[in-house]
């Protein structure tokens, strides 16, 4: 049950800086920690977070062990047309996410 | 139990006043006044408010979108969803986390939030019932829960309930482990001041489920009752021990009148 929110406003008039909100589920286990009986926990977290504008690639981000559980991202960018915001998530195990917004620019 | 003679003076009008079955009992001890409850919110930092404040910031929401997911989702040998029976939680969950534990007539004893869900997962829907901190019960309950949000917290004023009500209190004073202390000795009495870095706040069990970041994770009161007890060096009860809502009546009462604000943020 992978489940992301997103937050990206859904009108925006050209030019203007827009702030986009992420937030994913996701244990990040850091693969330093060992149950109670000694044995490793393996590592499992989120590597990777790409965002496309139009299929633009415009914020990327790389993720470490030392990143909190249930990653959230703020970030900007300005307005420029209308059409879709694409979000993907990349991790160990095969994880894959993804999410989408469509905003009008007027 | 240390009784603050000042304290208990204010006492005897309000326990006319609200009238409430159990306030002779309450009265001997030393509560917060009603008007100096809050809750655990007004202490927040600033960040962690906005955290709270901002649905699409605040974690818990995640757990609340998967209970939404398996509010709708068929279940079990009845084959049968939450909303076939309840309808859309929006309208009929309102208020109905506000006003548990409450006594089940057919068991004959009060049960939690989560035993309700369990109750019905396993009358109605045929299915096996969730585990304690499941994400599945966890995230039922933070979305039944939400539903409740700024809902005044209303214990029901059952007669039945009173002796569940007393042992509460009595546990709540009652000193335990092996650092010898009650509840009440932090919650009650030393509120607001701090216990090495972090502040001791009053107890309220006005957001949850809630989303602890030190879990980093959404957690319920039985959760986190378990870590008061194992930090007074006592054996915590099992998931589900009546000793649990006993408890949770009692903080409910004690709450009464707060607004819920289920999936708080703490940090």
């Amino acid at each position: 049950m992978a489940s992301a929110l997103i937050n990206v406003p859904k009108k925006a008039k050209f030019g203007d800086v827009i702030e986009i909100k992420t937030l994913i589920s996701h244990i990040m286990e850091t693969g330093f920690r060992h149950s109670t009986t000694g044995v490793p926990i393996p590592r499992d977290i989120i590597t990777s977070f790409v965002c496309t504008y139009n299929n633009e690639e415009i914020f990327r981000a790389v993720l470490y062990p030392a990143i909190a559980a249930n990653p959230f991202f703020i970030f900007t960018t300005i307005a420029t047309e209308s059409g879709t915001i694409e979000f993907t998530w990349q991790g160990d195990n095969g994880f894959l996410a993804t999410a989408s917004a469509t905003i009008t620019v007027e | 139990m240390i009784v603050n003679s000042k304290r208990t003076q204010w006492l005897a009008p309000v326990a006319v006043m609200l009238g409430f079955a159990a306030i002779e009992v309450i009265s001997a001890h030393a509560e917060i006044p009603l008007g100096e409850r809050r809750s655990g919110y007004a202490d927040l930092a600033p960040d962690t408010k906005a955290m709270q404040d901002d649905d699409t910031a605040n974690p818990g929401m995640l757990w609340v979108q998967d209970g939404e997911a398996l509010w709708n989702a068929k279940s079990g040998a009845a084959n049968r969803a939450c909303a076939d029976c309840h309808n859309d939680a929006r309208t009929t969950m309102t208020g109905v986390a506000a006003r548990y534990p409450a006594f089940n007539s057919k068991l004959g004893r009060p049960i939690d939030l989560e035993q309700r869900i369990n109750l019905c997962r396993v009358e109605r829907q045929q299915a096996s019932a969730f585990a304690y901190e499941s994400k599945e019960l966890l995230s039922l309950s933070a979305f039944i829960g939400k539903q409740s949000r700024g809902e005044p917290i209303a214990p029901p004023t059952d007669e039945r309930l009173r002796p569940f009500l007393e042992a509460g209190l009595e546990q709540f004073n009652r000193r335990q482990g092996q650092l010898n202390l009650s509840c009440g000795q932090c919650h009650d009495d030393n509120w607001g001041k701090r216990l090495a870095g972090s502040l001791i706040p009053q107890a309220h069990p006005n957001g949850y489920p809630l989303y602890r970041l030190e879990w980093q994770a959404v957690g319920s009161l039985q959760r986190r009752l378990r870590n008061c007890i194992v930090g007074m060096r006592a054996e915590p009860y099992d998931y589900g021990a009546p000793e649990y809502v006993s408890l949770e009546i009692y903080l409910m009462w004690r709450a009464r009148g707060l607004p819920i604000e289920t999936p708080a943020v703490r940090p």
